[in-house]
């Protein structure tokens, strides 16, 4: 009954159905985006099949990632962050050049009212069960050369193979990241490179052999380039 | 009895064989196609922003080329450990040694076995 009622309220939001504002605003979360996004960490344990069959990305360290002025403003004007959708090889057409995207198959995220994604972003914010993970962080935002970053993002470092560092270069199957300064926590962003496994270990980032200051470089350059 | 015993053997060894190769194919869709395609054939949706192209995997006579012990090397340790590019990433911390042969189990389907 409940995934019956999951179902409707998302049929509702793709829709485009306006929302009533929910008083519980836990309520609300797990009514509204529990249909699509993991709001536990039990993803964790299946089969890598989980990844495959992923609608969202998981919200369940929503407090631990997010910036909450951009989760707030992002939830009422949503816009496309991973260019190939949370499963990449499911949005794939053959063309004459090889693997193409195919749009037309990714789901806009809907919409919410001013109100309702401000209490959302709250209770979104409060969930942190990798705190740890955040405290074990040295990371101080700094500075870099951007030219010195672009080529540490590209040459040195291959990240630019499935990340874009500006609209319309670099790969498609990861998310963006010339908005990551501003939706991201800073240690988040450091963490999360250095061993993206420990967050999520279906994730298809690669942990790579970065020290802590070549990843701490890394970050940097989404900083100067998210402050742009 | 010994021949049912030999002939038992035999078959669950085919099966493990078997599943571990489905598993190379599942593992193969989530971490490789985004570069080596869906195909294998080197022309995923990252290759066009790629400085290097992305190996084509279905090239026998590339492919051939390499032991098993290479290609568990280059997904465990990356392209820079057998000197090719750091656009192919370093897997050892996302799978496990058994993960990773069932990969190289894949690789020599898609490159070696014709349907």
């Amino acid at each position: 009954m409940k995934h019956l009622f999951s179902l409707g309220a998302a049929a509702m939001l793709a829709a485009g159905a306006p929302l009533a504002a929910h008083a519980d605003a836990a309520g609300d979360v797990q009514q509204q985006c529990g249909a699509c996004h993991a709001l536990k960490h039990d993803y964790a344990t299946p089969a890598i099949q989980e990844r495959v069959e992923r609608k969202a990305p998981p919200l369940d360290f929503a407090g631990n990632k997010f910036q909450r002025a951009w989760l707030a403003s992002w939830l009422q004007n949503p816009t496309r962050i991973r260019p190939a959708g949370v499963f990449p090889p499911a949005h794939v057409k053959n063309g004459p050049d090889g693997d193409a995207v195919d749009a037309t198959g990714l789901a806009k995220h809907p919409a919410v009212p001013a109100a309702q994604a401000e209490a959302m972003a709250d209770y979104l914010m409060t969930l942190k069960p990798f705190d740890d993970l955040i405290k074990a962080e040295t990371y101080q935002p700094g500075t870099i050369a951007e030219r010195m970053g672009k080529m540490n993002f590209g040459k040195f470092k291959g990240c630019d193979g499935c990340h874009q560092d500006a609209p319309n270069s670099g790969g498609v199957s990861g998310p963006e990241l010339y908005t990551a300064w501003k939706r991201l926590q800073p240690a988040f962003i450091s963490s999360y490179i250095g061993n993206p496994v420990a967050w999520d270990p279906h994730t298809m980032m690669p942990k790579g052999d970065a020290n802590a200051d070549a990843v701490h470089k890394l970050a940097n350059y989404l900083k100067v380039i998210g402050e742009k | 009895m010994k021949k049912i015993l030999l002939a038992a053997s035999l078959l669950a060894m085919s099966a493990v064989t078997h599943a571990e190769v489905d598993r190379g194919a599942q593992l193969y869709n989530v971490y490789c196609t985004q570069c080596h395609g869906v195909q294998g054939n080197g022309k995923g949706i990252n290759a066009a922003h790629m400085s290097v192209q992305p190996r084509d995997h279905t090239d026998a006579k590339e492919m051939s080329a390499r032991t098993d012990d290479e290609l568990f090397k280059v997904i465990q340790q990356g392209g820079k450990s057998i000197n090719k590019s750091v656009l192919m990433p370093i897997w050892g911390s996302n799978l496990s040694d058994d993960d990773i042969h069932a990969l190289v189990g894949h690789l020599r389907k898609l490159c070696c076995q014709k349907n």
